[in-house]
C-alpha cells in the first residue's frame, strides 16, 4: 500500500510533520511504513515562469533565446525544446533558476541520486540564467502526467501563478510512503484507513470526505435487476447507473493525486473509479450498460469446465469454486478479479452500471491461485472486504461523477444485502486491559483512544460498539492492543516475570548431543549443517538396492523442484556433498560431522520416525580405524564403556565391501562405519578415500549415562604375558579378542594388540598376531600358578579354533 | 705418623676435588678415598697398631679428616652441578617464534555458536530447552495457533506440505502448543529447531532455516514481563549498551503483538551499511499468548496469561557474525567453519 503524505494530510488538516516523524509515529503505532519517496528531493529553485519572447540564436539554428518572467525579474533562458517555436510568447513554463536544481535528463533516464545542478553560463555564445524544465527533467513523466508535452518543454495551465512553486503547482511537494499492512488490517488498504490511523497517532482530527446525495430522479431499480445465487461467496452486491457519459481526461488534482499513488491517469470515468479504489479500498467494476442483456445481473457459481474471456483478452477455463457476474444471457465477469472482454467499457459508452460488491476473501485468494491472474481488486477482495464500505465508496463515486460532471447519475441504488454485518460489541475491561499490559492507564484514557477509533463506548451495557470496518477486533486481548499502541508501546513499563521460579535446564538427548559435538571436534571434526530434504536420485548415487527400506520416504507435495523433493532417510549425501565442495575448494584433510535427523516413515503413524543421527565424514590424514577411534571416544563419554563389537556383514551398498562394519553395543546396532565405496567417491567426485561414521543418537540415548562410580587404583602390581599366534587372514583379530574376554576371567585387566604382520615369513593367506595380555588382582602380587590355568585356558581355545601359537 | 698421614690424605684430595670438573670424577674421588677401599679406610685398617690410648685422639682426628673431605665434596659437587646445569641450559635456548604445534581441534558451526549464547541466557533466566517435531501435523503448525484453514497468513508463509493434514514445519511455534498441551504450568520454555519454507536459494534466503521459539506462561505474567524479558536478552546478547524498541504488529497468535529492534550493534544506532542507516535491527516478533490459542489448548485463560517470541537464529548469526551470504551456511566449507 502506498499513500501520499498530501493526500492523507487532506483528511488531517491538522497533521505538521516531517517525512522521518511520520514515519517513525506510524510504524511504532503499528502501521509500519517500509520507505518513502520525497518527489521534490532533488527539485530546487524551480519557479513558474511566463515567456515573453522568442528569439533566433545568432549561431544555433536549434537553440532559441527566450525572455523569461519569473516574477521579480525577467530572465534570459536559452533552449533547444522543440516546442517554443520562435515568434511565441505568454506559455507558462517551470524554470529552474541559476543554482537550483532538477531530477532528471530530459532523456527520462534513470534519475541521478543528488539530482543534476543548474548553473548560469553560455550556450554558444549567448547568456542563460536558468532552464526551462520538462517532465521528465522533474523526475516524472507523461504516463503520470498525459498533459506534459510528448518532447519539450512542460506547459502548464493558465492557472499557474507567475513566480510561484511550480513543484507546487505540479503537486510534487509530496512524499509518497509505503506501508507493510498486516492481513488484520484489511481497512488500511485505503487512505482512509492510514488517515485514520495517522489522525489516532498524532493525535489530530480526522475530516475523511463528506459523501452528499447524489442522482436523478429515476430509479435505478427500474433498469437493473440484480439476483445473488451465491449468497455464501457474494456477501453484498450494490449497483448505481450513470446515464449520457461524458469521457473526458479527469481534472489535474486528480491526476495528481493518482500519480501520486502509482496510478496512470485514463479518463474521468476509470480515474473516479481508481480514485475510490484508493480512497476507499473498495474496488468498483463498471460495466457497459448496453451490453448487459436484459439489464439483470446475475451473481452465480461458474460451471466446471467454463469459458470466459476477461478484459485483457485471454479466455480462462472456470469451475464451479468461482464466482461470476452475468446478466440474462451471458457471464460479463469474473467477480472480484477482472471484468470480461463483452461488457468493458469503450470510447463509445453511453450509460454505465457501477458495482460495488464484495465477495468471500478465500474464494478470491483461491480463484486467483488457480487461474494465475491477481489484480489490484483481486489483491484487496482476497482480504475479505467490509460490506458496509462497498456502499459508501458506491456513493463516493457517483459523488465525483457529478462533481466532475462525467455523466448523469440516475436515483437510488440497487442492494443486494442479505446478511447485514452487524457491528460487534467487546465487553470493555479497563482492569483486565491493565493487567495484561502491566500499566495503569486510566478509563478516561482508554475511551480517548477509543474514540479517536471510531470505537463507540455504550456505558450502560459498559460494552464497546465496534466499526465494521474493525474485523481484527473481536475480544478483550484485540482492545488491549489498541491501548497499547496509543499509550505507547515505549511508555509500557519494562519488567521481569514474578511467580514461582523454574528451572532452566536441557534435556538428557540435548546434553548427549553436545557431548557429541564435543568429542566430535576435540577429535578435529568441524560441524556442518545441511538440507534436510533432497532428490530421490541421491539412492542411486549410493548404490542403493532397488528394494532398499530407505528408498521409502516422506515425499513433499510441493517441492521447490526434484533436489528437494523427499525427506532424507540417510544422512550421508549432506556429508558427501560437503566433502565434495571443500575437496573441489583444494581444501586438504577435511573432516566434518552433522547433527540432524533423518525421517523414516513410521508404520501406522502419519508422522515419521525423525531420528538424529551423528554423522561423521572425513577424507585425507587417517583411515578407519581413525574414524573408529572417534566413535569409541564418544561412547566412553557417554558412559558407554563396554566394547562395542563392530560387524563387517553390515550390507551397506554405499560402503567399501571390504571395509565397513555394524556397530553393535550389546544387542543393538547403533550405527556404522566404514570406508566409502570409491564408485561413490568418483560419484561425489572426492579424490581420496573417504571416511564415514553414523550414530543413531536416539538409540544411544537409551543406553548412554553420565553416571560415574570411582574404582580404586591398583595397589599391586599387573602379570602381563604375551602371546603370538598365526591364523588364516580371514580370521577376526575380533575373535581373539572374544577367547581372551571370556576365558580371561576375573584376573584379566586388559589386553592389547601390539604387533600384526603378514608377508615375508608368514605363510600365503595367513597373518601373525601378538597380544599382550595383562592380569592383575587388587588384594594380592599375582603368582605364575595364578596365571598358568587362565592362560593355558586362552591358548586351548586358541588352539582349538585353528590358530598356530608361536613360542 | 697416622696424624701426618691422615694431613697427607686430606691434602691430596682436596687437591684433586678442587682441580676435577666432572661429577663422575668427582665420584671416583670420593671412592678413592672414603670408599671400601678407599685411602682413609685403608688407614682405619691400621688403627689396630695404634695405641690403645691414643685410639679416640687418632679416631676423631680420622673422622675430622673423613668430614672435612666429604664437606669438600659436597660443596665442589653443588657448585659444578650448578655450573652444568648452567652450559645445559643456555644450550638449550630455542626459537620461540618457531610455529605452533596445534592439535587442529574442529570448529561449531555459527549457528550452534549463536545458539549456544542464546540457550545460555534463557537457561540462566529459568527456560527449559524443549523440542519437537519438523514433520508436524497442519493443526499444531496452523490451526492450533490462531491460523484456521484459508487463513492468508497460511499462505503467506510457503508452506510444504506431505499431504492435507501433514507440513514441514513453517516455524517453531507449534512446539509452544505441544509444550502447553502437556498441561503442566508454569511454563518457560525455547524450544530451537530447524523450520522450513518454499523460499528459493539466494543470500538471504534458505528453504531450510532456523528459529527459537520461546514462551512464558504462568499467573500474573504482562506484556511488561515480555517488554523487560526480551530487552533483557537483548543485552546481554548484543551488549549492555543495547536499546530496544517494540513496534506494534501482527501475528495470528499473540496479542498484542509487536516486533522488536535493537540498537545497531555495529554502529551503537548512529546508522551504518549493516542498519541501513537506520540504526535499528529488526530481531524478533513477540506478543502475548492469543486468547484463542489458550482455549485450544486448554488453558485456563482467566488465571493464566503469558507471552511467547520467536527468533530467527540464521539472521542472529548473519548480524553478529558479519556473514553477507547465507548460502555460506550450508555449503560447510571448512575455511568458513574454522572462523567460529
Amino acid at each position: 500500500m502506498n499513500t501520499s503524505l498530501n493526500w492523507i494530510k487532506a483528511m488531517v488538516p491538522g497533521l505538521d510533520v516531517t517525512d522521518q516523524e511520520f514515519r517513525d509515529a506510524m510504524t511504532l503505532s503499528g502501521t509500519k511504513v517500509e520507505g518513502y519517496t520525497k518527489f521534490d528531493k532533488n527539485l530546487d529553485k524551480i519557479v513558474v515562469g511566463q515567456i515573453e519572447s522568442v528569439e533566433k540564436h545568432p549561431d544555433a539554428d536549434k537553440l532559441v533565446v527566450c525572455q523569461v518572467n519569473v516574477g521579480n525579474e525577467t530572465v534570459q533562458i536559452v533552449t533547444g525544446a522543440p516546442n517554443i517555436p520562435v515568434g511565441s510568447s505568454g506559455q507558462k513554463v517551470p524554470v529552474v533558476l541559476d543554482g537550483g536544481r532538477v531530477a532528471g535528463g530530459h532523456d527520462g533516464g534513470a534519475l541521478p541520486e543528488d539530482g543534476i545542478k543548474i548553473k548560469k553560463g553560455k550556450l554558444r555564445g549567448v547568456e542563460s540564467f536558468g532552464m526551462m524544465c520538462s517532465i521528465e527533467e522533474l523526475g516524472s513523466s507523461r504516463e503520470f502526467y498525459p498533459d506534459a508535452a510528448e518532447d519539450g518543454i512542460y506547459i502548464l495551465g493558465d492557472d499557474a501563478v507567475v513566480g510561484s512553486s511550480a513543484v507546487e503547482y505540479l503537486g510534487l511537494n509530496d512524499t509518497v510512503f509505503e506501508y507493510e499492512i498486516t492481513n488484520n488490517r484489511v481497512d488500511c488498504y485505503s487512505v482512509i484507513g492510514i488517515a485514520r490511523e495517522a489522525a489516532a497517532t498524532f493525535r489530530k482530527p480526522f475530516q475523511p470526505p463528506v459523501v452528499t446525495e447524489t442522482g436523478n430522479s429515476e430509479n435505478v431499480n427500474d433498469y437493473v435487476k440484480v439476483e445473488v445465487e451465491a449468497e455464501d461467496l457474494c456477501t453484498r452486491y450494490t449497483a448505481r447507473l450513470v446515464k449520457n457519459i461524458k469521457l473526458a481526461p479527469s481534472p489535474k488534482w486528480m491526476q495528481r493525486r493518482l500519480a501520486s499513488a502509482g496510478i496512470r491517469p485514463i479518463n474521468n470515468i476509470v480515474d473516479i473509479t481508481n480514485y475510490v479504489m484508493e480512497e476507499y479500498g473498495q474496488p468498483m467494476h463498471a460495466y457497459d450498460y448496453d451490453t448487459i442483456a436484459g439489464g439483470r445481473i446475475v451473481v452465480r457459481r461458474a460451471a466446471d469446465g467454463e469459458k470466459f474471456v476477461t478484459l485483457d483478452g485471454q479466455e480462462r477455463e472456470l469451475d464451479s469454486s468461482m464466482l461470476m457476474i452475468c446478466d440474462g444471457e451471458k457471464a460479463v465477469g469474473l467477480a472480484g478479479i477482472m471484468g470480461g472482454e463483452n461488457s468493458k467499457i469503450t470510447d463509445d459508452v453511453k450509460t454505465m452500471l457501477f458495482e460495488a460488491a464484495t465477495f468471500d476473501g478465500t474464494s478470491i485468494r483461491k480463484s486467483t491461485k488457480k487461474l494465475g491472474l491477481r489484480t489490484d481488486a483481486s489483491g484487496k477482495f482476497e482480504k475479505g472486504l467490509d460490506p458496509e464500505n462497498a456502499m459508501a465508496a458506491m456513493n463516493r463515486a457517483c459523488q465525483l461523477i457529478e462533481e466532475l460532471g462525467a455523466g448523469e447519475v440516475v436515483g437510488g441504488a440497487v442492494d443486494v444485502y442479505p446478511n447485514k454485518k452487524e457491528r460487534v460489541r467487546v465487553a470493555f475491561e479497563p482492569e483486565r486491559i491493565n493487567s495484561l499490559l502491566g500499566t495503569d492507564i486510566s478509563t478516561e484514557e482508554m475511551l480517548g483512544y477509543f474514540k479517536m477509533l471510531e470505537l463507540e463506548y455504550d456505558e450502560a451495557a459498559n460494552e464497546l460498539i465496534i466499526p465494521t470496518f474493525r474485523q481484527d477486533l473481536l475480544r478483550t486481548a484485540d482492545i488491549a492492543e489498541e491501548v497499547a499502541r496509543f499509550f505507547g508501546y515505549d511508555n509500557i513499563p519494562t519488567t521481569l516475570p514474578s511467580g514461582a521460579s523454574t528451572m532452566g535446564k536441557i534435556s538428557f538427548k540435548q546434553s548427549i548431543e553436545d557431548v557429541a559435538g564435543e568429542i566430535a571436534q576435540f577429535c578435529g571434526f568441524s560441524q556442518a549443517m545441511t538440507y534436510s530434504f533432497e532428490s530421490p536420485k541421491v539412492f542411486d548415487k549410493l548404490k542403493l538396492a532397488k528394494y532398499s527400506e530407505f528408498r521409502k520416504t516422506v515425499v513433499i507435495s510441493n517441492p521447490l523442484g526434484e533436489d528437494f523433493s523427499i525427506m532424507r532417510t540417510l544422512p550421508l549425501n549432506g556429508m558427501l556433498n560437503s566433502l565434495s565442495t571443500n575437496y573441489n575448494r583444494r581444501n586438504k584433510a577435511v573432516k566434518l560431522y552433522e547433527l540432524a535427523k533423518v525421517y523414516l516413515p513410521a508404520e501406522g503413524s502419519e508422522l515419521p520416525d525423525e531420528r538424529v543421527q551423528f554423522t561423521l565424514g572425513f577424507y585425507g590424514d587417517g583411515d578407519f580405524f581413525t574414524m573408529k577411534g572417534v566413535v569409541e571416544e564418544f561412547l566412553e563419554k557417554i558412559g558407554m564403556t563396554e566394547k562395542p563389537q563392530y560387524d563387517p556383514e553390515s550390507g551397506k551398498e554405499y560402503l567399501h565391501p571390504g571395509r565397513q562394519a555394524n556397530i553393535i553395543y550389546g544387542d543393538t546396532v547403533i550405527g556404522y562405519i566404514g570406508e566409502v565405496h570409491p564408485d561413490v567417491t568418483d560419484t561425489y567426485g572426492i579424490g581420496e578415500r573417504t571416511y564415514i561414521a553414523v550414530i543413531d543418537l536416539l538409540a544411544v540415548t537409551q543406553m548412554a549415562s553420565f553416571d560415574r562410580k570411582y574404582k580404586g587404583i591398583a595397589k599391586f602390581p599387573a602379570v602381563t604375558r604375551d602371546i603370538s599366534m598365526v591364523m588364516p587372514k580371514s580370521v577376526l583379530v575380533g575373535t581373539v579378542e572374544k577367547v581372551i574376554e571370556k576365558r580371561g576371567g576375573k584376573l584379566l585387566e586388559s589386553y592389547n594388540l601390539f604387533d600384526i604382520y603378514e608377508g615375508a615369513q608368514i605363510k600365503e593367506g595367513y597373518k601373525s598376531v601378538a597380544y599382550t595380555i595383562s592380569f592383575r588382582a587388587n588384594d594380592r602380587t599375582l603368582e605364575d600358578k595364578d596365571i598358568q590355568p587362565v592362560m593355558e585356558k586362552i591358548l586351548k581355545d586358541l588352539s582349538d579354533m585353528g590358530i598356530e601359537l608361536r613360542s | 705418623m697416622m696424624k701426618e698421614r691422615l694431613q697427607e690424605i686430606r691434602e691430596k684430595a682436596l687437591v684433586q676435588i678442587n682441580s676435577t670438573d666432572s661429577l663422575d670424577k668427582l665420584n671416583e674421588i670420593r671412592v678413592a678415598f672414603l670408599g671400601k677401599k678407599g685411602e682413609l679406610t685403608e688407614v682405619l685398617k691400621g688403627m689396630k697398631d695404634v695405641d690403645p690410648k691414643d685410639r679416640p685422639v687418632v679416631g676423631q682426628i680420622v673422622n675430622e679428616t673423613r668430614q672435612a673431605i666429604e664437606e669438600v665434596l659436597e660443596n665442589a659437587k653443588k657448585e659444578l652441578s650448578a655450573k652444568l646445569r648452567e652450559v645445559q641450559l643456555k644450550s638449550e635456548v630455542i626459537d620461540v617464534t618457531l610455529p605452533a604445534k596445534k592439535n587442529n581441534v574442529g570448529h561449531s558451526h555459527p549457528n550452534t555458536v549463536a545458539l549456544e549464547e542464546v540457550k545460555k541466557i534463557f537457561i540462566g533466566m529459568g527456560y527449559e530447552v524443549v523440542e519437537g517435531p519438523e514433520v508436524e501435523y497442519d493443526y499444531y503448525n496452523f490451526e492450533a495457533l490462531n491460523i484456521p484453514a484459508n487463513h492468508p497468513a497460511k499462505d503467506e508463509q510457503d508452506t510444504f506440505y506431505i499431504n492435507d493434514k501433514v507440513v514441514l514445519r513453517t516455524q517453531t511455534s507449534p512446539v509452544q502448543v505441544r509444550e502447553m498441551e502437556k498441561g503442566k504450568l508454569p511454563i518457560r520454555m525455547i524450544a530451537p529447531g530447524r523450520v522450513f519454507r518454499a523460499d528459493e536459494v539466494d543470500a538471504t534466503h534458505s528453504p531450510c532455516f532456523h528459529q527459537i521459539e520461546g514462551m512464558v506462561i504462568d499467573e500474573g505474567i504482562t506484556f511488561a514481563d515480555l517488554k523487560g524479558t526480551l530487552a533483557e536478552f537483548a543485552r546481554e546478547l548484543f551488549g549492555p549498551e543495547t536499546k530496544v524498541k517494540f513496534r506494534s504488529h501482527h501475528f495470528p497468535f499473540t496479542e498484542p503483538s509487536a516486533e522488536m529492534d535493537v540498537t545497531c550493534f555495529k554502529c551503537g544506532g548512529k546508522g551504518c551499511r549493516m542498519c541501513k542507516g537506520e540504526g535499528w535491527i529488526e530481531i524478533l516478533g513477540c506478543g502475548m499468548i492469543h486468547p484463542h490459542v489458550f482455549e485450544m489448548s486448554g488453558i485456563d485463560q482467566n488465571k493464566y496469561t503469558g507471552f511467547a517470541f520467536g527468533i530467527g537464529l540464521e539472521r542472529i548469526a548473519l548480524l553478529k557474525y558479519e556473514i553477507d551470504d547465507m548460502r555460506l551456511l550450508y555449503e560447510n566449507d571448512v575455511r568458513f567453519l574454522k572462523q567460529f
